[in-house]
C-alpha cells in the first residue's frame, strides 16, 4: 500500500518536475511578451547538444556541460531575437509561423551536423528501493531544480530592476519607453531568459532520454499544452498547470503507460480551451476581480 | 536692459513637424518654439492634432516628415526612450500608469534609471508628497481615483528630473479641488524653472496657467500668442472656444 502511493507521489512530482522545466521558459516569453515560441523544443534540444559535447567529447562534468549549454542556449536565444522575434513583437500570429518555420530549420541543421543521434550520458546519482521498487535521486534532484527555479524567476520578477521593466515593457510598452525604460532591450533580456531556461532543461534531461534531432519535439507538446492550460501568467499559470496536468499524467502513466499519460494531457488542452480559454491563471485573476467587485460593492452599500 | 536683448534659449523647436497614419494626415508642417521656463498651452478642437504632435515630440510616434530639435539637439530620429533620458517627461492622456502594479512599483519604474539606489527611496517619498498622495500607503494602482492616478503620473514623469515635462490633460476628470491642486502643481513646478507643454481643454485652467498659447485645428497651427490675446481671437473663439 505504502509502496503504491509513494509511486504515485514519485511519479507526480516527477511530471510536475518535467512540465515546470521544459514549459517555464515558454511561459516567460508568452507571457511577458506574448510570443508563442514553437521553436522551444529546439532550444531544449540545442542546450542538450551543447551539454552532451562538453560531457561526451571534452570530458567535462555534467554540471559544468549543463551551465554552458544553458548560458550557450541563451545566446542562440539573443540572436533569435535580434534577427527574427523583435519584427514580431506586435503580430502574435506571425511569430507562431516564424518560429515553427525556425524549428524546422534548427533540427534539420542539427541533423546535418551531427548526423541521426548522439552518445547519452548516463544518470548520475544512483537510485534507492521503496517497498522493491527502485527510484533515480537524479529524478529527485530535478524536482528540487523545478521548485527553486520557480522561486528564483518569482524573485527575480517580482524584486529586480529588470523584473518590474519587463513587466512594465509587458503591460504598455508605449509608457514604458517614454519612462526611458528601453523595451527593445528588456524584450531582447526576456527572450535570452526563456532561452536559457529552455537550454537549461535540455543539458537536465539529457541524462534520462536518448540525443536525436527530434529531441526537443518529446518537450514541446508538453510544454506547449503546460503554457495553454496555465494562461498568461508566467509563474501562477505554470506551477497551476504542472500542478493539474501532473496529476493527470502520473495517474494515466501508472495505471496505463505513458501514451495514454500523453494522451490525457492533450485532452487537458481540449478541454481548456472549450472550457478556460484563459487558463487556470486567467481563471483565478477573473475570481480575484470578481470578488473585489463584490467586496467594494458592499461597501458601497453600507 | 541687455538681459532683455539677448534671446532666450529655445528648449524645443519643431520644425514643419507632419504624421500621417495611412491616408489620414493628423498633423500637417506644424512648427512651434518654446523658450526655456516657458509654460505653453496646446489647444484646439478634438481631433485638431494636439495628441499626435505629443507623441511626436515624446518619440512615442515617428515623425512622417520635419523635424524635432530639443535643447539644441535634433531628435527627430532618436527612440522615445533615449529622448526620456536627455531630459524629457511625459503625462499622457489615459493616465499612463501601470494599474497591476503597486504605486511604489510604479515609481520605482520611472525612477530606477535616474535615481541612485541609495537615494531612491527618499527621492520616490519626496515625488509621492509632492502630488499629496503619501497619505495611501501602497495600493495597487487600480484601487487609486483617477486623480490619484494623475498625481502619480506627474510624479513619474518628474523623477527622471526632466527639463520639458509634457501634459496631455492633467486636468481631465477631476473635481473642482482637484483641478485647483493641479493648476498650482503645474505653476508651482514652472517658477522652479520647468518647462511645462501641455494640452487642456478647461479653458479656466488654461486661463489661470498659461503664459502662451498655440492652438491647433485640423492639423495644423491656427493661431498663436498670450492667454489674452487667444481668447479674444475672434477665429478662435469661432473653432473652438464658442463651441466649448
Amino acid at each position: 500500500m505504502f509502496g503504491d502511493i509513494f509511486a504515485y507521489i514519485y511519479q507526480f512530482i516527477d511530471s510536475f518536475a518535467f512540465l515546470v522545466l521544459a514549459a517555464l521558459g515558454m511561459a516567460i516569453i508568452y507571457g511577458m511578451m506574448g510570443i508563442t515560441n514553437m521553436a522551444q523544443g529546439e532550444l531544449i534540444m540545442i542546450g542538450a547538444y551543447v551539454t552532451d559535447i562538453m560531457v561526451c567529447n571534452l570530458g567535462m562534468p555534467l554540471i559544468i556541460g549543463i551551465i554552458i549549454g544553458t548560458v550557450f542556449t541563451g545566446f542562440v536565444g539573443l540572436l533569435m531575437d535580434r534577427l527574427i522575434i523583435k519584427r514580431l513583437y506586435d503580430r502574435p500570429l506571425d511569430s507562431v509561423v516564424a518560429t515553427w518555420g525556425l524549428s524546422i530549420a534548427l533540427a534539420q541543421l542539427i541533423y546535418i551536423i551531427f548526423g541521426p543521434s548522439m552518445t547519452g550520458v548516463s544518470i548520475p546519482l544512483g537510485s534507492f528501493k521503496v517497498a522493491g521498487r527502485s527510484y533515480s535521486y537524479y529524478r529527485l534532484l530535478l524536482v528540487a531544480i523545478a521548485i527553486v527555479l520557480i522561486l528564483i524567476t518569482f524573485l527575480v520578477f517580482k524584486y529586480t530592476k529588470f523584473g518590474l521593466h519587463s513587466r512594465a515593457t509587458m503591460q504598455n510598452r508605449e509608457i514604458a519607453n517614454s519612462l526611458g525604460v528601453n523595451a527593445n532591450k528588456m524584450n531582447a533580456g526576456t527572450f535570452m531568459l526563456g532561452s536559457a531556461l529552455a537550454g537549461l532543461c535540455g543539458g537536465l534531461y539529457l541524462p534520462t532520454m536518448s540525443l536525436t534531432p527530434s529531441y526537443g519535439e518529446s518537450f514541446l507538446v508538453q510544454s506547449f499544452v503546460t503554457v495553454l492550460v496555465g494562461g498568461a501568467d508566467p509563474l501562477l499559470g505554470t506551477v497551476l498547470a504542472g500542478g493539474g496536468l501532473g496529476i493527470v499524467q502520473s495517474i494515466l502513466n501508472m495505471k496505463f503507460n505513458t501514451f495514454y499519460g500523453k494522451i490525457g494531457i492533450l485532452l487537458m488542452a481540449i478541454l481548456f480551451i472549450r472550457i478556460l480559454p484563459n487558463g487556470f491563471s486567467g481563471y483565478f485573476n477573473g475570481v480575484r476581480l470578481k470578488m473585489k467587485l463584490k467586496k467594494e460593492k458592499n461597501r458601497g452599500d453600507k | 536692459m541687455a538681459n532683455m536683448e539677448t534671446p532666450k534659449e529655445k528648449i524645443l523647436i519643431l520644425d514643419k513637424v507632419s504624421k500621417q497614419f495611412g491616408g489620414i494626415q493628423a498633423v500637417e508642417d506644424f512648427s512651434m518654439s518654446m523658450d526655456k521656463g516657458e509654460l505653453r498651452c496646446l489647444i484646439g478642437p478634438n481631433g485638431a492634432g494636439k495628441t499626435t504632435v505629443f507623441k511626436m515630440v515624446m518619440g512615442v510616434y515617428p515623425a512622417s516628415s520635419g523635424r524635432i530639435v530639443f535643447q539644441g539637439e535634433d531628435i527627430t530620429s532618436i527612440s522615445a526612450s533615449k529622448r526620456a533620458r536627455k531630459g524629457m517627461s511625459i503625462k499622457m492622456q489615459v493616465p499612463g500608469v501601470y494599474e497591476e502594479l503597486t504605486l511604489r512599483e510604479n515609481m520605482r519604474i520611472a525612477a530606477e534609471n535616474y535615481v541612485p539606489k541609495k537615494q531612491l527611496a527618499e527621492e520616490i517619498d519626496r515625488l509621492i508628497e509632492l502630488v499629496h498622495i503619501q497619505d495611501l500607503g501602497n495600493p495597487q494602482v487600480k484601487n487609486m481615483s483617477h486623480g490619484q492616478q494623475q498625481w502619480l503620473e506627474i510624479a513619474m514623469a518628474l523623477a527622471s528630473n526632466p527639463s520639458l515635462l509634457l501634459l496631455d490633460e492633467p486636468a481631465a476628470g477631476l473635481g473642482p479641488e482637484e483641478t485647483e491642486f493641479t493648476a498650482e502643481l503645474v505653476t508651482s513646478l514652472n517658477k522652479q524653472g520647468l518647462s511645462i507643454l501641455f494640452i487642456e481643454h478647461d479653458m479656466n485652467f488654461v486661463r489661470k496657467i498659461a503664459d502662451q498659447v498655440t492652438v491647433m485645428y485640423y492639423g495644423k497651427k491656427f493661431a498663436e500668442g498670450s492667454i489674452d490675446e487667444i481668447v479674444n481671437d475672434e477665429r478662435v473663439i469661432q473653432i473652438y472656444l464658442g463651441n466649448s
